[in-house]
């Protein structure tokens, strides 16, 4: 499979990383090489194989539904490009 | 007095103890070895002076005292992946610009509550992505070999180019390091150091910046397979914040050094003897095997016939998971943002500009293979082919095979900015296609160093071991070295 300049644009969207016309056209040669690398798994037979979830066989570790971190409201936002009363400012969403 | 610097962390912690010098004479060396270094070598991107100068008189109290930790007064530094409490914590990525987080990494607060020192946060690919140190948004790291009678810059490898190139110029006594796909083990054996990534869920990966969940592991750059193992088990715990983590005792790593390997079985895996492969690492690989038949071990011919997939398998696996893991930085909550016309501009000019080309590109791979109608062509399929290269080891395992041996890298260090590996992405991902089998499978891996090629530069042997067994991969290990002896480059820089 191998993907042309529209479609390295689509995903693009998807993943909200802005391209230009000349990066999208760079990228889909290299995309295509890296698809065209990734092909050759074509070539294992995977029938009746079971995905790999997890490579340690142990089962999921659960806790107690309990609050153990909280009221941290400063160090959340301490890092926030734009923040007001502990709110994430962003532009406007709703008209 | 000797130079400091030269000690290993198991002569440091003896003279520490013992009274001969202070740990922050120890760290003065180190923040001085540094300032000379660091223009050439780029290996910091952060220096934490104040702050090591802090940490060296505690643990000088401590020492005084007799209540030193493992690691009372041991310079250290940390890759810049490490959440470390109001201190640069980056992924040498743009778009993490003045992050300092209000928290600690697990593995770092493990070597703190030891008593270790920290010198500074140390350069690396962006999110860990490169084979070569050069996608970092702090420029390229220098190694600090060179061939013979050639002034030309080598690259250090990567991801953890600044661990191994600060360790093998004398800029801490050992590091932290993250290992992906061979981000450890393919470092440490361009610069003629140790590195070992341990079995997935050996080391909590709390606080440390997610790059593919279900491969990413921490783990030591090092002088020598003892100091790599003393910083192992300071590193290495059982960690309820990250449900990875398992519930295994750490043990003492350091018992299994200076242990016979008479009687081990080693196998050796015909399908890592690759098309074009450079005689030098097949007579490495040849000298490996003899020195520990002649150590008593037992060699055994194995086979894994998977092994040639889990690099296209990688390709997919770890750019999905990075997709997803990255999708966090939106401009919102930390970092850089750029602003636009509305949100969802704003959210694209910050990721066009916040990430850097290669980052960029595994984005877009991960996304395109894991959006709609594609899924079980590519994750779903490699996913299953994952199944296969485990199994393969579990043969291995079965069979009564104790560790294997194979090349750490099918080359030496390469050049800066070498035009043949940058006009194809998938040529420079072939650096790891010894180490990256490892991490599909989840087990532990460790590049020793083993020699050096006929242009003087070196070359390390990978141990690959059963899960949760790094003590043998100890053992094994320190017989190589035993074996090779030390590599230190010769000082052009300062």
């Amino acid at each position: 499979m191998s993907v042309d300049t529209d479609t390295v644009k689509r995903v693009a969207r998807l993943a909200r990383i802005k391209v230009s016309e000349e990066d999208a056209t760079r990228m889909t040669g290299e995309l295509n090489t890296i698809l065209g690398f990734v092909e050759q798994l074509d070539e294992v037979n995977i029938d009746g194989v079971e995905p790999l979830t997890s490579v340690v066989e142990q089962s999921m570790k659960k806790r107690t539904d309990g609050i153990t971190d909280g009221n941290k409201a400063d160090d959340i936002t301490l890092n926030a490009p734009a923040s007001e009363d502990h709110f994430f400012m962003v532009p406007k969403v709703v008209e | 007095m000797t130079d400091l610097t030269k000690l290993t962390i198991a002569e440091a912690r003896k003279g520490l103890k013992d009274k001969d010098y202070t740990s922050l004479e120890l760290t003065e060396a180190f923040l001085s070895n540094i300032e000379e270094a660091n223009k050439q070598l780029n290996a910091y991107v952060a220096v934490t002076a104040d702050k090591a100068r802090e940490m060296a008189k505690a643990s000088d109290a401590k020492l005084a005292s007799g209540d030193g930790g493992v690691l009372e007064g041991i310079p250290l530094g940390i890759k810049d992946l490490f959440a470390t409490k109001g201190v640069h914590t980056q992924a040498c990525s743009h778009i993490l610009d003045s992050f300092k987080p209000a928290y600690e990494s697990t593995v770092t607060s493990n070597l703190w509550a030891d008593g270790a020192v920290m010198l500074g946060k140390l350069n690396m690919d962006e999110f860990a992505m490169g084979s070569s140190n050069e996608t970092s948004y702090y420029g390229d790291v220098i190694n600090p070999w060179r061939k013979k009678n050639s002034n030309q810059d080598l690259v250090p490898g990567g991801s953890s180019g600044g661990s191994a190139t600060a360790v093998a110029a004398r800029l801490c006594m050992g590091a932290t390091a993250t290992d992906t796909g061979g981000s450890i083990r393919q470092p440490a054996a361009f610069t003629g150091t140790v590195g070992i990534k341990p079995t997935y869920g050996r080391c909590s990966r709390w606080g440390i910046v997610a790059f593919a969940s279900s491969l990413d592991q921490a783990g030591p750059i090092a002088h020598t397979v003892r100091d790599s193992a003393i910083l192992l088990k300071s590193m290495a715990s059982i960690d309820p914040k990250d449900t990875t983590s398992v519930d295994i005792e750490v043990p003492d790593y350091e018992a299994a050094i200076g242990k016979s390997v008479k009687g081990l079985k080693i196998g050796i895996p015909a399908e890592y003897r690759m098309d074009g492969m450079p005689d030098e690492i097949e007579e490495l690989w040849q000298q490996g095997i003899a020195w520990l038949k002649d150590a008593g071990a037992e060699i055994v011919e194995i086979s894994m016939p998977h092994t040639k997939y889990a690099l296209p398998a990688y390709y997919i696996v770890a750019p999905a998971e990075a997709s997803s893991n990255l999708a966090r930085y939106d401009g919102v909550r930390y970092g850089l943002r750029v602003p636009g016309k509305d949100i969802v501009e704003m959210y694209e000019n910050t990721r066009a500009e916040g990430f850097g080309d290669e980052v960029k590109r595994r984005v877009l791979i991960g996304t395109y293979v894991l959006s709609a109608g594609y899924y079980d062509a590519y994750y779903l399929k490699a996913q299953k082919v994952r199944t296969l290269i485990k199994r393969d080891f579990d043969l291995a395992w079965a069979n009564g095979v104790d560790a294997i041996l194979t090349p750490a890298t099918p080359s030496a260090a390469f050049g800066v900015a070498d035009q043949d590996l940058h006009a194809d992405p998938v040529k420079m991902y072939l650096n790891d296609i010894f180490t990256v089998t490892v991490n599909m499978a989840g087990l532990p891996g460790i590049s020793v160093p083993a020699g050096l090629d006929k242009e003087g530069l070196p070359l390390g042997l990978q141990l690959i071991g059963k899960p949760f067994d790094e003590a043998t991969l100890f053992q094994v290990g320190q017989v190589i070295e035993d074996a090779a002896g030390s590599f230190e480059p010769e000082q052009w820089w300062g």
